[in-house]
């Protein structure tokens, strides 16, 4: 097999070239969620981001309160 | 004559009827009986010695609970024919897809270091060392999958699954008083009053009941196992047979612990079953040894349902009916999680209660994606068609994944800040 450049650096860079392609290809594909986006749906994934968010708030919480 | 004749026929009828369902019963007994992983069993261990017999009616009520959320499973992976993973991936995008498909990597590899964990503390019980332990039990588990059958794997599995039962026999050992466990077990009640104890406990068996890796194994189970529309009903009443069992698993655990550790201060099953040990050899032989089926069943299933959703993602070929030349990856993703997950528990000096703890804060972030997710694919008429939810099945569904979603939450927080309630 033929890389970029020589070595363990050339065979990782081939590496994660082809990880980020597959990466893309697997974006691309799913590109366009297929479900009917109904009212319902809609709020469904904003409810699960605002949930989201408040968990990720809520751990950089107990971080910040580790580390003091 | 006629009496005889009929009786016959009711027995041909049965026969026929148990016949069909041991061949296609599998996914649902499997999954739901692996719900007593090494976690959950510790839970109901100590929920035992805490409460007694009290919180039964509590863990009766999660039987629907557990059946409702699986049951739609089979459904969504019989007329879909793909994994959970791959399903989200589809019906949502790339953004809940890559959210969905690396919390549950990550919560998957911490719930198999658990499981690790409950299984070398099983078998030092019985001065195994856990080095021992960690390599026949990867052993036996790669070996399990490597013979190119899902049919054969599934099979095995059952063995594990059913071996589960053995603190049924544990019950009638410690001779229970069945007016006692009848009186406070069935009636509703709140031992000590509502605190914040107490509210860690229920949530803790709730936790138990219902987790992320469920949802996605038992889907990507039915597709390897190749069932279609014409099987849903077998399917589902495989998980209304397993949830009975996982209940009654669950019930025969606390009535042991209950009748002999009642009161005492237990922190783990492995615990219970050295001082069960010392009160009689045999029940706490058969305490340990089914810890240590608890954590092989749920490794097992683990395990695959993220090598599943590897091969799901990436397109790699996944199922258990083909050989290692032909799904190299399937089987590379289920021995990396088996050897690193293993390796952990080895660490001299790992943090294992840190990341036990760990597992249900990072479960709490999927859980109610992995729930939601599943009531929208339910309800996508175009996919789903004469299959979808109906009105009660969404109202029973929403009701049951609105609770867990609220209680799993609190209990996540009240890990993160212990405290936090009451």
């Amino acid at each position: 097999m033929q890389y970029p450049g020589q070595g363990v650096r050339g065979w990782l860079h081939a590496v994660l070239r082809g990880w980020f392609a597959r990466i893309h290809g697997i974006n691309q594909k799913y590109a366009t969620p297929r479900i009917h986006m109904s009212p319902g749906v809609r709020f469904a994934l904003l409810f699960l981001r605002l949930y989201l968010v408040f968990l990720v708030l809520l751990l950089a919480y107990k971080f910040w309160t580790l580390v003091r | 004559m006629d009496i005889a004749a009929n009786l016959f026929y009711r027995y041909r009828r049965f026969v026929k009827v148990l016949r069909i369902y041991l061949l296609l019963a599998g996914p649902g007994l499997i999954v739901m009986l692996a719900d007593n992983d090494a976690g959950g069993i510790t839970t109901y261990t100590v929920t035992g010695a805490k409460y007694g017999y009290n919180l039964i009616w509590f863990l009766l009520l999660l039987l629907p609970v557990a059946y409702v959320v699986q049951e739609m499973t089979v459904r969504l992976g019989a007329v879909t024919k793909r994994g959970h993973a791959e399903a989200i991936f589809d019906a949502f995008g790339p953004f809940w897809g890559w959210f969905s498909f690396l919390d549950l990597a990550l919560v998957n590899w911490l719930t198999l270091i658990t499981e690790f964990i409950g299984m070398t503390a099983a078998m030092s019980i019985f001065d195994i060392p856990p080095f021992l332990t960690v390599i026949v039990v990867s052993v036996v588990m790669m070996l399990m999958v490597l013979q190119g059958r899902y049919w054969t794997w599934e099979k095995i599995a059952i063995f594990f699954a059913v071996l589960n039962l053995i603190y049924i026999p544990a019950a009638f050992l410690v001779h229970p008083s069945v007016g006692e466990v009848l009186a406070h077990g069935l009636v509703p009640n709140l031992p000590g009053g509502f605190n914040g104890t107490l509210f860690f406990f229920l949530m803790a068996n709730i936790g138990t009941t219902i987790a992320p890796w469920m949802i996605f194994f038992q889907q990507s189970a039915v597709v390897d196992k190749g069932m279609k529309e014409k099987d849903i009903p077998w399917g589902q009443m495989d998980t209304l047979i397993g949830s009975a069992f996982t209940v009654i698993v669950a019930v025969f655990l606390v009535v042991v612990t209950g009748t002999v550790l009642y009161g005492m201060n237990i922190e783990s099953a492995a615990q219970a079953a050295l001082m069960l040990r010392e009160i009689d050899p045999w029940l706490g032989t058969l305490i340990a040894i089914g810890l240590f089926d608890a954590g092989f069943l749920g490794a097992i299933c683990i395990s695959l349902a993220s090598s599943w959703a590897f091969g799901e993602v990436f397109g790699w070929a996944h199922s258990l009916n083909l050989r290692i030349r032909e799904a190299p990856w399937f089987y590379a993703c289920y021995l990396l999680a088996l050897v690193t997950a293993g390796g952990v528990v080895l660490i001299p000096g790992a943090p294992l209660i840190l990341i036990t703890l760990f597992v249900q804060v990072i479960a709490v972030t999927l859980l109610p994606a992995a729930l939601v997710f599943l009531i929208l694919l339910l309800n996508n008429e175009e996919v789903m068609r004469e299959y979808r939810n109906t009105f009660l099945q969404n109202v029973a569904g929403i009701a049951i994944v609105g609770a867990i979603i609220v209680l799993s939450t609190l209990y996540g927080i009240s890990t993160l800040f212990p405290g936090f309630i009451g």
